[in-house]
């Protein structure tokens, strides 16, 4: 199996990249995950397995509840991680600049 | 070609530096962070408060298909016009301690400025773990940047 290319794959999707971003900050039930989505929760689950089968969230069980988080070793394999941080702030200020130089003051 | 844009991370430094050339005059790009409609539009978060003086606070708020899924806040401790910004920043709903940032925005020439970003973690370990997490701010992030990482990977 091609470890990389599902990774790759996980995150060409927008819902399961605000998946991500979701439980960046917190683990999260499959249930809490699927409420802040207007999809349908089969729909959302079958973005969790994805996101775990490619080892981008890991799984916890904790008393009855299965609890989502993400794996940081698997985002840092994503790239060297500064990368992907640099280029973010330089896509906003390029989109700074860009607004900017077309700014007429009112 | 020579990066716009550059990260400072030093090793074991519990200290991030962000620095970015504008060919903007130093005005304009110190208006993009005091307006928050401007601030909205390049940050691609929802601005929910934004008070631009000594002990004033600020709260961001990022959404996805009609849902909140990132929001942030903070106190701003200086705002010197054209000159420089120092603020807390706290990310909602999560176990990162408040970091301390301090924006300094410097004149280049008539036309262009910088903007330098100083973010200080509570430690090195926090540093690194929020480096490792761009998507706790990149929901933005274009897909073709992702593309290009990740096929160098393979």
């Amino acid at each position: 199996m091609n470890l990389r290319r599902d990774v790759f794959q996980a995150i060409a999707d927008p819902t399961r990249r605000a998946i991500l971003l979701l439980v960046a900050t917190q683990s999260m039930t499959a249930g809490a995950i699927a409420s802040n989505f207007n999809t349908a929760r089969p729909t959302v689950s079958k973005h969790l397995q994805i996101l775990t089968e490619c080892e981008l969230l890991q799984q916890e069980q904790n008393g009855r509840e299965v609890y989502y988080h993400l794996n940081p070793q698997k985002m840092k394999e994503i790239a060297d991680f500064i990368e992907p941080f640099r280029k973010m702030w330089d896509d906003r200020f390029n989109k700074l600049e860009s607004i900017m130089k077309n700014y007429k003051p009112q | 070609m020579e990066q716009k844009t550059k990260i400072h991370a030093e090793e074991g430094k519990q200290e991030l530096v962000i620095t970015r050339d504008f060919d903007l005059p130093l005005e304009l790009l110190f208006k993009a962070y005091e307006d928050a409609d401007i601030v909205e539009q390049w940050m691609g978060t929802k601005v929910l408060k934004l008070e631009n003086k000594k002990h004033g606070s600020w709260r961001y708020e990022t959404s996805y298909d009609g849902n909140v899924v990132f929001s942030a806040n903070g106190v701003i401790l200086e705002f010197v016009s054209n000159e420089k910004i120092t603020r807390t920043f706290e990310m909602e709903n999560s176990a990162f301690p408040i970091q301390l940032e301090f924006f300094e925005f410097t004149s280049l020439s008539e036309n262009s400025s910088r903007v330098t970003m100083q973010i200080v973690f509570k430690s090195v370990s926090f540093r690194d773990e929020l480096l490792k997490m761009p998507f706790a701010y990149g929901l933005n992030m274009a897909h073709d940047r992702l593309q290009e990482i990740v096929t160098r990977l393979k």
